[in-house]
């Protein structure tokens, strides 16, 4: 046996903000439950029984005292609501400086790549103090990605991507565990996050060989798929053009326009057909199941940093808007 | 209560016919009920052997005393059975089938035979289910989430299904009969405030068995049709889609955490009254906060998905209407607790049993506060503090209840008294075992050991052997009513008509009640709890 731990280790930036919450919480348990437990056993001792004849007076109630005890815990209800929905909000929106890990699960493990192309099982090695941002898919099962030290936690869903950050603050090795129930072996589904110095993280990227970047792996994927005979650099194609699209608002052959995000990207190669693009026809084949996870990662890497040429000015693809839609970019998928 | 002997009423719904067919051909919802607590009770066993076998493999971090397989089928096991098998008919199909005709006055339930019929439909249902789990086994958690129970599961998944989808036929048919009941078939003079509280949390129980369970039947049947026939309902590589399915079975799912609860408060309005000889305080507003919640526990259920990627807008709307359903909980404890102000208690085992839920189900609810919370839930959901959370709601709440409401009306049902002092042991034992089983969870949740884990970190073995050390005392303190009990049917000493001096009209017929109830139809002239005076002694026999 290993110690009696009573609190998580807190390692990230918001691992501080989730515990002032979770005691401030812990407080009013601790202030009711035990108010109660005194009243209860206060009058059950106070008014016990002495003889069998014992007929106490009637009380019928009381409209004041019911809606003292409606309007005090709805306040503190309200309170601790709006404190845990800006938390909330803080932890589902990553900054914007932050370094993109990918991150695939896979029954019983874990799949993660850096922006740089490092790929590791199991482990991931992250710098301190700077953000992370995790971009969480399944190749099987639902998973969730869970790192109890950084207090994150987010399902790892076939088919979409979800999206979490963390920006850790001290150097050590945490516990990485999946936390949705995926078969047999879930409990075995763990591994380790490792924070180090940013200067031992670019040390420890620089060593072993130099890998393939998700960029580059994308853009091989984007020639050997063909997707390159439709989406031309020169709107001459027969989709639309892919340049400077990432982040962008797309208008829809529907009127509606949405964020050109990582789950937009990853629906329009699985399920073309879903949003089409205002302008265009319905033309592509489904790429489903002829890509893997990883594959539709690197293509959305690939597309995403697929600038505007220099030298053009503001070609904005067919049916693209300019301005950000606001609402769509602070979706958590 | 006098020394002499008393005997058992000369007729009562015991003695009318001895035989296997006066049993299963019965329409009467007394006998129905035994024929429940009878078979629940076996499935709780079940349950607990389960849970037995959880604790076991727990007590160390490597997994060495059972395979993964094992475990995996023992905590799938342990959740279906209990869940589906015991707590959603629990109160409901055994005390509420026994005392609703007798709280209003009536003769029976409105439909006798569909009252029958459920029961046979609980028995297929459970057939079905432990052909599941004892030829092979289910491996998906009480919660079949898809696309694994769809496409990876490698266990009988559409047998657990069918005897799931099957079972809840049951639960609809017990709701509808409710309903009409209480509807229709009220003696003169009990109106709908003059009702006993335990029938308005019924009513209010039965609203979500009618409205709720279908969804989760048809949830089922898609899972099955999905497993069988390949359809692309959930699973994404056919184009399904899996978090649609955790709306479905949650929009069921949680509404059902309240079919186990609500039953559960309304046991526990009847104790507190009764064992403080008080009108209950603010009758009007415990009443309608069972429907308060009710109704809004219909619009909570996506509080089970904050981490799976729904919009943060959607997470907050689902956030702030679960902080709303705290209130009428918290409605009822202090009013609860307002009761026992300038009351005369009385410290019997039903009583003991109803402190402990209210003090139980204060903390189950707090820490619901946790989940409820957006930015909690992220690094609590999914761990053990969820396990322990619901544990105080469904065992420190729905079990103290309903083994609170047995002992209460154990002498309406059999005639006989329960030994006062094996009830109050058991209860300690109940309680103490309880809190060293499950308090340990919510600190091991906190650390970090998800659910579901057949094997852990060591560091968290302490804590994990506190909890299985508790397990044992609990178990056993379960275990003893199933003995003392079990013996007092037949060796029990006989109990008056009235043994705790209740007003309610089922303590107006003897005990046990002839098997039409009453034999004058009473007439109600006065409101609930009207304890001011002493009760009549078996006015209406």
């Amino acid at each position: 046996m290993k110690g009696l731990p009573l609190l998580p280790e807190r390692a990230s930036s918001i691992a501080g903000e989730v515990d002032a919450l979770f005691f401030t919480l812990v407080a009013i348990t601790l202030l009711f439950s035990v108010g109660i437990a005194i009243a209860l056993l206060y009058f059950a001792v106070r008014y016990r029984r002495r003889s069998e004849d014992d007929r106490p007076g009637e009380i019928h109630g009381s409209l004041a005292l019911e809606l003292v005890w409606s309007v005090i815990p709805l306040a503190i209800v309200v309170v601790i609501f709006a404190w845990g929905a800006r938390l909330f909000f803080h932890i589902n929106r990553p900054p914007d400086d932050a370094m993109t890990v990918s991150v695939v699960g896979k029954r019983w493990m874990w799949k993660l790549q850096h922006p740089t192309g490092q790929r590791e099982i199991n482990e991931l090695h992250v710098p301190a103090g700077r953000a992370v941002r995790l971009v969480i898919t399944s190749e099987d099962t639902i998973h969730s990605f869970f790192v109890p030290a950084f207090r994150i936690k987010k399902d790892a869903v076939p088919g979409r991507y979800t999206v979490a950050w963390f920006r850790a603050t001290r150097p050590g090795t945490y516990h990485l565990f999946c936390a949705e129930y995926c078969g047999t072996e879930h409990s075995k589904m763990i591994g380790w996050v490792v924070v180090m110095e940013p200067e031992q993280y670019a040390v420890w990227l620089a060593g072993g060989p130099a890998p393939e970047s998700p960029e580059k792996f994308g853009e091989k994927l984007f020639v050997e798929l063909n997707c390159i005979t439709c989406h031309r650099a020169d709107s001459a194609g027969r989709g639309p053009v892919l340049q400077g699209l990432f982040g962008r608002g797309v208008r829809l052959a529907g009127g509606e326009t949405v964020t050109a995000d990582e789950a937009y990207i990853r629906e329009s190669i699985v399920t073309p057909a879903a949003k089409v693009v205002a302008g265009y026809q319905p033309v592509m084949p489904t790429y489903l199941g002829q890509v893997s996870e990883e594959q539709i990662l690197a293509l959305v890497a690939y597309i995403q940093s697929l600038r505007v040429p220099s030298g053009e000015t503001a070609p904005a693809p067919a049916g693209t808007k300019v301005s950000m839609n606001e609402g769509g970019t602070a979706r958590s998928r | 209560m006098s020394g002499e002997t008393r005997a058992l009423p000369k007729e009562h719904y015991l003695n009318d016919g001895y035989g296997w067919r006066s049993w299963l051909l019965t329409t009467d919802h007394k006998r129905i009920a035994v024929l429940y607590i009878v078979s629940i009770s076996l499935m709780f066993v079940l349950g607990g052997i389960y849970a037995a076998l959880i604790r076991l493999n727990l007590l160390v971090p490597d997994g060495s005393l059972m395979s993964a397989e094992t475990y995996n089928r023992a905590f799938t096991g342990h959740g279906v059975v209990m869940i589906f098998f015991f707590l959603i008919p629990s109160i409901p199909a055994t005390l509420g089938n026994f005392l609703i005709p007798l709280m209003i006055g009536a003769k029976d339930l409105a439909f006798p035979r569909i009252n029958l019929l459920s029961w046979y439909i609980y028995v297929i249902g459970a057939l079905f289910a432990l052909y599941a789990l004892l030829a092979g086994g289910l491996d998906t958690g009480w919660t079949f989430y898809t696309p694994y129970s769809t496409v990876y599961a490698q266990s009988n998944v559409v047998m657990g299904a069918l005897g799931a989808f099957i079972v809840g036929f049951s639960s609809i048919l017990t709701g509808l009969n409710f309903i009409v009941t209480i509807h229709k078939m009220r003696a003169p003079g009990m109106t709908w405030f003059r009702m006993p509280l335990f029938v308005w949390a019924h009513y209010a129980t039965s609203i979500i068995q009618i409205l709720g369970t279908p969804v989760i039947a048809i949830t089922i049947l898609l899972v099955a049709l999905e497993r069988v026939f390949h359809f692309g309902f959930f699973d994404p590589a056919r184009g399904g889609d899996p978090i649609l399915f955790q709306h479905l079975f949650w929009f069921y799912s949680h509404p059902a955490v309240y079919i186990m609860i609500l039953p559960s408060m309304g046991v526990i309005s009847e104790l507190i009254t009764c064992f403080s000889r008080k009108k209950i305080f603010g009758y009007t507003f415990v009443a309608m906060s069972s429907l308060a919640i009710a109704a809004i526990g219909f619009l909570v259920w996506a509080h089970h998905m904050f981490v799976s990627g729904m919009s943060v807008y959607s997470a907050m709307i689902f956030s702030a209407l679960t902080f709303l359903v705290a209130i009428p909980s918290a409605l009822k404890v202090f009013n609860w607790t307002a009761t026992l102000f300038k009351g005369s208690v009385s410290w019997q085992t039903p009583m003991m049993y109803a402190l402990c839920f209210i003090g139980l189900f204060t903390i189950g609810g707090f820490t619901g506060l946790f989940l409820a919370t957006l930015g909690t839930d992220v690094h609590l959901t999914d761990t053990y503090f969820v396990v322990a959370h619901f544990h105080y709601i469904m065992v420190g709440g729905a079990i103290m209840g309903y083994l609170g409401g047995l002992h209460f009306w154990w002498p309406k049902i059999t005639g006989r008294l329960y030994p006062e002092w094996w009830g109050r042991i058991s209860g300690v034992l109940i309680f103490v075992g309880f809190n060293l089983t499950f308090f340990p969870q919510f600190i091991l949740g906190y650390v970090g050991m998800p659910r579901r884990y057949h094997v852990y970190p060591e560091e968290f073995q302490v804590l994990n052997v506190l909890s299985t050390a508790g397990a044992s005392i609990l178990g056993f303190g379960l275990l003893l009513p199933l003995f003392y009990l079990g013996w007092s049917v037949f060796r029990g000493e006989v109990s008056s008509a009235n043994p705790w001096g209740a007003r309610g009209l089922e303590w107006q017929t003897t005990s046990p009640p002839p098997t039409h109830n009453f034999h004058t139809t009473p007439v109600v002239e006065e409101e609930a709890y009207d304890y001011t005076r002493p009760p009549k002694e078996a006015a209406l026999v």
